[in-house]
């Protein structure tokens, strides 16, 4: 029986400080993230202001393939970081490189996920605001949930799940590059023009695709791979992995989130109830990534190993073929349940069925359809061709967070969650993981959370030697667990000793 | 294949739809046209103006 799929997504977001050009991005970051972190502590304990995020079981260039070469197994450069917050709502806000990157907290379903990736845009609208008011006159720090400069750098935005440790991590690759590779046709964001030398192209569907340069590997930041091996569960090691996909686009579209993360979470419980009959491969995934992000007619053949071709709304559609079966057999649970398995199966037929007849039909529910709408209607009315750099503006600003600048909150994209569960996401954690308890504890005894990890706490007492708690387990620490426990501990020393830690 | 199989059978056939489907098409498509005019109209309110700095001076290195 597959494993849970817990789920959390990883965003950078595009920096940029208007009215200045004396400004650099980790500084900037920096304000950013601190101006939303003072504000929501403001009211707290000093304590709260600071604290750490805890490295000690941090091992981003440990290598999922056990059988890696000592080419592969060099680490990628150690990741740099600067400002680094827990959020009440189990979250990690923090700098990374030069981006400010929100995590979410960790979700049991692609709803949950929805809803705090929806959270995280509004603390990143909160956080530009708490920005202004700290700047001078006239200058201010706007951020973006894209992918790309479209000048060759690229930033991300990782999702990762919870996968059985046994699945043989041949078998991972195979699945995960057949579904990354295709499921483009859905999750693009879509990008005018070409990053690659000697492309020219008028717009694309992906804003990634073409920053992939390899099959498999270790790296993030240079040469990327479809499938990344990082190997770092941040939960108990000998049962679980925490596969680490960096493939994937941004969404302002919430159904495009929803399906990216939940058609990936449907394939890896299916591989893990080994419900795959067909599971094709490349002839070269690399080029077939950029194959699709490529080809706006989504009619192109793709060059399958066995000498064959087949489309990617084909081999979509092969794959959605196979999960009704697995579904009528092992059910949803692993997914989070009959509402949102069978959710995710119907919004996925539909936008294949609306990519297959008509691209303009899924415009409410796919982000590359929804912004070459915008782009064709603009240059239409202005005959212009797609050289002009207000083409390029107007695919910046898609992707502009602040309310009233985002032309993709103006595109009539469709909403499948509430806003008042995302803002309540902002502050409070999802009541169905471990995120619960790390999200509570911070809210309930600020002064007495030392550190928090994804996997541990650290709590001061007051009296004794910090005592570090273990959450291993992604599912324990949910308000069923441990909700009863805090509302009635007054102290932290009080739930320790019913925790029995 | 019964999915592909679904999946073409789900498209269009120009002859039959359009007679059949003909007025609520063109009504939705009336619907969508106007619909994108506002946006267009809101868009070139709201779009950075100096596009071409503006798109220059967005640069971002050092990401994963």
């Amino acid at each position: 029986m597959a494993v849970p799929k817990v789920i959390g997504i990883e965003t950078e977001f595009g920096i940029m400080v208007r009215g200045t050009d004396d400004w650099n991005p980790v500084s900037a970051s920096s304000v950013i993230i601190n101006a939303y972190v003072g504000a929501a502590t403001g009211s707290l304990g000093e304590r709260s202001r600071t604290v750490a995020w805890d490295f000690i079981d941090e091992t981003p260039g440990a290598d999922a393939r056990e059988s890696a070469s000592l080419e592969f197994a060099m680490p990628p450069e150690v990741e740099t970081h600067l400002v680094n917050a827990v959020l009440t709502n189990g979250a990690r806000y923090y700098v990374d490189h030069a981006h400010p990157e929100l995590s979410t907290p960790e979700c049991r379903d692609a709803l949950s996920v929805v809803i705090f990736d929806r959270a995280a845009e509004m603390i990143a609208v909160d956080s530009m605001d708490r920005a202004r008011e700290l700047l001078p006159a006239g200058q201010e720090i706007i951020l973006y949930k894209d992918n790309s400069d479209r000048k060759g750098n690229a930033y991300g935005c990782h999702e990762n799940y919870l996968l059985d440790r046994s699945l043989p991590f041949g078998q991972i690759i195979q699945a995960a590059t057949l579904h990354f590779v295709t499921r483009q046709v859905f999750t693009g964001s879509g990008k005018v023009g070409s990053e690659l030398p000697d492309t020219q192209i008028d717009y694309q569907l992906t804003q990634r695709a073409e920053h992939f340069e390899e099959e498999v590997g270790l790296e993030t930041t240079l040469k990327r791979p479809i499938v990344n091996t990082r190997d770092e569960p941040h939960a108990d090691s000998a049962r679980y992995r925490r596969l680490h996909v960096i493939a994937g686009d941004a969404n302002m579209s919430q159904v495009a989130t929803f399906l990216k993360v939940g058609t990936s979470a449907v394939v890896f419980a299916m591989l893990e109830d080994h419900a795959f009959d067909r599971l094709p491969t490349f002839l070269d995934p690399v080029q077939a990534m950029h194959q699709v992000s490529h080809d706006l007619s989504l009619r192109g053949p793709l060059r399958l190993s066995d000498g064959t071709t087949a489309t990617a709304i084909e081999l979509q559609a092969d794959i959605l073929e196979q999960a009704r079966a697995w579904a009528d057999r092992y059910g949803f649970e692993s997914v989070g349940g009959d509402r949102v398995g069978m959710m995710i199966l119907d919004r996925w037929e539909q936008v294949l069925i609306g990519l297959e007849r008509n691209p303009m039909d899924v415009a409410g529910q796919v982000d590359w359809v929804a912004k070459l709408r915008l782009l064709d209607g603009f240059r239409e009315r202005h005959d212009i061709g797609w050289d002009d750099s207000r083409l390029r503006a107007l695919d910046l600003q898609y992707h502009d967070l602040r309310p009233e600048k985002s032309l993709a909150a103006r595109a009539g994209l469709e909403t499948i969650v509430d806003e008042d569960d995302a803002r309540r996401g902002r502050t409070e954690p999802p009541t169905d993981t471990r995120a619960y308890f790390r999200g509570r504890c911070l809210a309930k005894y600020p002064n007495n959370v030392v550190a928090a990890n994804w996997d541990s706490m650290v709590f001061d007492t007051g009296s004794e030697p910090l005592r570090r708690v273990p959450m291993l387990e992604p599912l324990r620490g949910s308000v069923q667990h441990v909700g009863a426990l805090i509302d009635s501990s007054d102290t932290v020393k009080e739930l320790l000793e019913k925790l029995g830690a | 294949m019964a999915e592909r199989e679904q999946i073409k059978r789900t498209s269009p056939r120009p002859s039959e739809e359009v007679n059949e489907a003909a007025p609520s098409v063109s009504e939705a498509g009336g619907k969508l046209k106007s619909d994108l005019d506002d946006l267009l109209d809101e868009i070139d309110e709201v779009l950075e103006t100096n596009a071409e700095d503006f798109v220059k001076s967005y640069i971002q290195k050092g990401g994963q």
